[in-house]
């Protein structure tokens, strides 16, 4: 069995530059851990070996019960000359969403 | 004597922001202050060109509706305008707004204009000023240069606003600054205030997307609710002198305000948390608590800040070529595998014509066009091929979606629906960094006070 960070946390993608930034934020705080242990930098990375180059950081932001991911070389060189019909990567918490995980329990 | 409680309201977030919210917030949000962001990056890039074949224009074109439409309500209730729609013109644009206010029978309004972002006279000279996204030096893309504005800060705005004017624009400022500039205005914050700086830039940030804060970019059917979508409204904050703080939005306006939607917008186009660089501080959102008080009320606290930075970020706009498109449509048994050998065939002709790109892009919109991966997805039953390349020859460009349009009668059976060839100018960004001191943000009145 798995899940999804879909079901414990939504998720936005925001644009500057080159880098996106995609946060992931838990519905219910007790899930920040599980997220803190297994919804790592090298997970990320491969849900996104098709779309960026990286490198990845993970900021945790506990307070907020949320991560913000950055992902440098994400957006085909940047809104203003990438050729992707989504520029901003807007959709890309879609695939933030999508990752699977172990069960947590 | 300073109000008990400022309300400060967010009327556009981008330059294509919807109208109609704004006007709704203005007549029933008893808000004091209305901000209209309007500058994406390469906006003021865009609106360069258009002044550089009129000298009247090159403020951003929905000025005129934007302000027709919330002028007289402004005007009545008091509600001073604040917004970056000068773009690369704010004079002129400055203009257009007493124009459209004679207009509308309300008079002389004066607009205090805040000028000095616009350095590309400055940066011309210093072409070794190193390129924030590739290092390399300015000097590489000088000779194509459109625009060099610095993101300017919240105290010259704050300055345009003790003019008294009602209404004050600019051309490039930080967005969050935007919203800051009336918190100093009322409270006399300093920047030496970082406790308060912090707060105001926080509420800015939260501000700045209109709205992202109350429902919109959010919504997940079965799982995220918002009530009232197509009717949602844009929000403001109640600021107090102290710096504490409350995010709401129009009464009886759809959407929703709450933790989740403005946890979403305080973490949205963050970096490092700990270090949002402003042209007025270092904001540090990690400490930041978010806490529902009342429906479609959140209490914003803790926002930490350190002291601003010696200089201010300024974004080079120059051309960099074309991107060419075009798209057609097949469904139906086979279709992806007649959209695959399609776009071999366009790449085969562009190619016999010796056009090369810098850049190209095939994508079966349907499959792979957000995500990639093609290989993995499952085939749906129609697909859209759509091909893009970036080149500095017009006719290449423009060759890819008259190629794709041929699909029409020279490529695979079946293809629908193909577009005319579109064709755009590129207008790239990138940034350097200049130190404040060799900036002159200033401030000049249009009107009589």
């Amino acid at each position: 069995m798995s899940v999804r960070v879909y079901d414990l946390a939504h998720s936005r993608a925001g644009d500057k530059g080159n880098t996106s930034n995609i946060s992931v934020i838990c519905y219910d705080a007790g899930h920040w851990e599980f997220l803190e242990r297994e919804l790592t930098v090298e997970r990320v990375a491969d849900a996104f070996r098709h779309i960026a180059k990286g490198p990845i950081r993970r900021y945790p932001l506990r307070n907020l019960k949320a991560f913000n991911f950055v992902i440098e070389n994400a957006l085909a060189g940047g809104v203003t000359i990438s050729l992707a019909q989504d520029i901003h990567g807007k959709s890309y918490s879609n695939v933030m969403l999508a990752i699977e995980l172990p069960d947590p329990k | 004597m300073s109000k008990h409680t400022v309300r400060i309201g967010a009327g556009a977030g981008t330059s294509d922001d919807r109208m109609l919210p704004a006007l709704e917030l203005a007549e029933r949000g008893d808000i004091d202050y209305l901000v209209f962001e309007c500058l994406a990056e390469r906006t003021v890039s865009r609106e360069n060109l258009s002044r550089s074949k009129d000298p009247d224009q090159g403020y951003s074109p929905s000025l005129h509706a934007r302000l027709r439409m919330v002028l007289p309500t402004c005007i009545r209730k008091n509600i001073r305008i604040v917004s970056n729609m000068g773009a690369a013109n704010p004079v002129g644009g400055a203009r257009a707004a007493r124009k459209e206010a004679a207009d509308l029978g309300l008079g002389d309004v004066a607009v205090a204009v805040v000028l000095g972002d616009d350095v590309s006279s400055l940066v011309k000279h210093k072409g070794d000023l190193r390129l924030i996204e590739n290092g390399e030096p300015l000097e590489s893309i000088l000779p194509r240069m459109i625009s060099a504005n610095a993101y300017l800060g919240a105290d010259v705005m704050c300055e345009a606003l003790n003019t008294g004017a009602p209404i004050v624009l600019s051309g490039r400022v930080a967005d969050p600054s935007l919203f800051l500039a009336p918190m100093m205005h009322e409270f006399g914050w300093a920047y030496d205030d970082l406790p308060k700086i912090a707060q105001g830039t926080a509420a800015g940030h939260l501000l700045e997307c209109t709205a992202s804060v109350t429902g919109g970019c959010f919504g997940w059917p079965g799982k995220k609710n918002v009530p009232d979508l197509a009717r949602n409204g844009y929000p403001f904050a109640d600021v107090r002198a102290d710096g504490s703080i409350v995010i709401s939005k129009t009464p009886g306006s759809g959407g929703r305000l709450d933790v989740m939607t403005c946890t979403e917008q305080l973490i949205y186009e963050i970096h490092d948390p700990t270090a949002y660089i402003t042209p007025d501080c270092v904001l540090d959102i990690s400490t930041i608590a978010l806490r529902q008080e009342s429906i479609d009320r959140v209490r914003l606290t803790d926002a930490m800040a350190r002291p601003a930075t010696p200089t201010y970020k300024v974004n080079v706009g120059y051309a960099d070529g074309y991107i060419g498109e075009g798209e057609v449509s097949y469904g139906g048994i086979d279709a992806v595998a007649r959209a695959k050998w399609a776009a071999e065939i366009v790449k085969e002709r562009l190619r016999l014509q010796g056009f090369i790109y810098d850049d190209f892009r095939v994508d079966l919109i349907g499959m792979s066009s957000l995500h990639d991966q093609l290989e993995s997805r499952p085939e749906p039953y129609e697909v859209r091929l759509r091909m893009a390349g970036r080149t500095h020859n017009r006719k290449a460009a423009h060759a890819i979606g008259f190629e794709v349009r041929a699909m029409h009668m020279h490529g695979p059976g079946g293809a629908g629906g193909a577009c005319e060839p579109r064709v755009r100018d590129v207008l790239a960004v990138k940034s350097v960094l200049l130190p404040k001191s060799m900036v002159n943000p200033q401030v000049v009145v249009e009107g009589k006070l």
